[in-house]
């Protein structure tokens, strides 16, 4: 099964960037664009359950059913200086969001890397495949009850 | 007196505040370096003239599991312009957690020459002190750097494995689920990188933010420190400790503590901590 098509653009893209700098200024600037999920759907304090395991940044996932049956994903990012999260957390909405679910189900959590570059600590790592893995979990489950 | 000396520490001046680090920014006997988790930080903005030291790229042999050796701490030194005689002033997210982690292995190289910011990267920007994204240049130092010694700050498995058989105090700094091993068996959870959850037998639990005051990142007191660890986790000044968490990010904060901030002279890092504790064959596990 393919990963959608928008997430290997920007995978592409990012991976097309040889300059560490160049690349890291792109993701800051992603970061910048970060909007917190609207109050209609969740407010502090959010539940344990939409909380992404092992993220430090405490990070929260919050999807939404579109018309069509794909989902919106919306996010929290507790941590002021979690920059990275929020990064993480656009490029998950922008290219996961109302992407086919069958899909979206099948993203491997080690695009982080191909995001970050592998010069991440573990802890960091561990939390950003966390938000990724959790995108994945949401998604599936969305299947399994749709063909349930 | 100022606002740190008040709070009884043994070894006060190895703290400074965000109004020191704002009168020295110029000081060319100084050093700032931002330590962070998040590699994005520092380019987004840091403190002006301060350098960046990347646990990751910088800190770490890039092929063992171990931290740099002597050449390239030199290197490392030399790069960012420091002298034997240039004090070091560490800062970062999180309270200052991987500031104190860059710090710890300064300190296995003997740069005593080192100095934390109370409050960290969090406090600086809270007050709405000026940020920079411009990278500093430094003209290389000649620095020497000395063999790294592990004895002193540093524990390894077979000696946390005769210091827990021996009923030696110790700390675990990781929060109460992964002590107590409920966080491995959350289904769905990604693995912590351990086989097994719980903590070494005999380890006492305080999770390592309790040492900073949450509203600001700043250290607590000496005495509110010393309920902490002494008090509630039954620690004196005397012991032989070892703390640990799950790779000694989080337990350099607290070796930190305990030494600097308490005077403990015999403290050491366990920096395999549970990934390494959590997957070794044979060793003894509480829950």
């Amino acid at each position: 099964m393919a990963i959608p098509e928008k997430l290997t653009q920007t995978l592409d893209l990012l991976g097309s960037i040889a300059d560490r700098s160049e690349r890291i200024q792109l993701l800051i600037d992603l970061a910048g664009r970060f909007e917190e999920v609207p109050p209609r759907l969740a407010q502090r304090p959010y539940p344990e359950t939409a909380q992404v395991p092992a993220c430090e940044s405490e990070a929260y996932i919050f999807p939404e059913p579109r018309p069509d049956g794909t989902l919106d994903f919306h996010f929290a990012v507790e941590n002021p200086q979690g920059i990275s999260a929020k990064a993480m957390a656009v490029i998950l909405d922008d290219t996961l969001s109302g992407a086919p679910l069958e899909q979206v189900a099948e993203v491997p959590s080690d695009i982080v890397y191909d995001v970050f570059g592998r010069e991440l600590s573990m802890g960091k790592s561990m939390g950003l495949m966390g938000m990724v893995g959790m995108v994945a979990k949401l998604a599936k489950k969305r299947v399994e009850g749709a063909e349930a | 007196m100022s606002e740190i000396e008040n709070r009884g520490y043994v070894n006060p001046d190895v703290l400074v505040s965000t109004d020191w680090v704002a009168s020295h920014l110029n000081d060319p006997k100084i050093r700032i370096v931002e330590s962070n988790e998040d590699p994005l930080l520092y380019p987004s903005g840091h403190i002006p003239g301060a350098v960046e030291v990347d646990w990751t790229r910088d800190l770490n042999d890039p092929v063992r599991r171990d931290y740099l050796g002597k050449e390239g701490f030199q290197s490392l030194l030399r790069r960012i312009g420091v002298s034997k005689d240039t004090t070091v002033v560490f800062y970062g997210d999180k309270n200052n957690w991987w500031a104190t982690y860059a710090y710890w292995v300064f300190q296995l190289f003997g740069h005593e020459n080192a100095k934390i910011v109370d409050g960290g990267r969090i406090k600086w920007l809270n007050e709405g002190r000026p940020l920079t994204k411009d990278v500093p240049s430094y003209p290389a130092s000649d620095y020497v750097a000395s063999e790294r010694d592990d004895k002193k700050f540093r524990a390894f498995r077979d000696q946390v494995l005769e210091h827990t058989n021996a009923k030696k105090p110790m700390i675990d700094v990781r929060s109460p689920a992964e002590y107590s091993g409920e966080r491995l068996h959350m289904p769905d959870y990604p693995n912590e990188g351990a086989l097994r959850g719980g903590h070494i037998p005999g380890a006492k639990s305080v999770p390592w933010a309790k040492a900073v005051n949450p509203e600001d990142g700043t250290f607590k007191t000496a005495e509110e420190l010393r309920g902490l660890y002494e008090t509630e986790a039954g620690l004196k000044p005397e012991d032989d400790v070892v703390v640990y968490c799950r790779i000694g990010e989080r337990s350099s904060h607290t070796w930190f503590v305990l030494r600097n901030l308490l005077g403990y002279k015999q403290v050491r890092n366990y920096d395999g901590s549970w990934t390494e504790w959590g997957n070794l064959v044979g060793v003894p596990i509480e829950r």
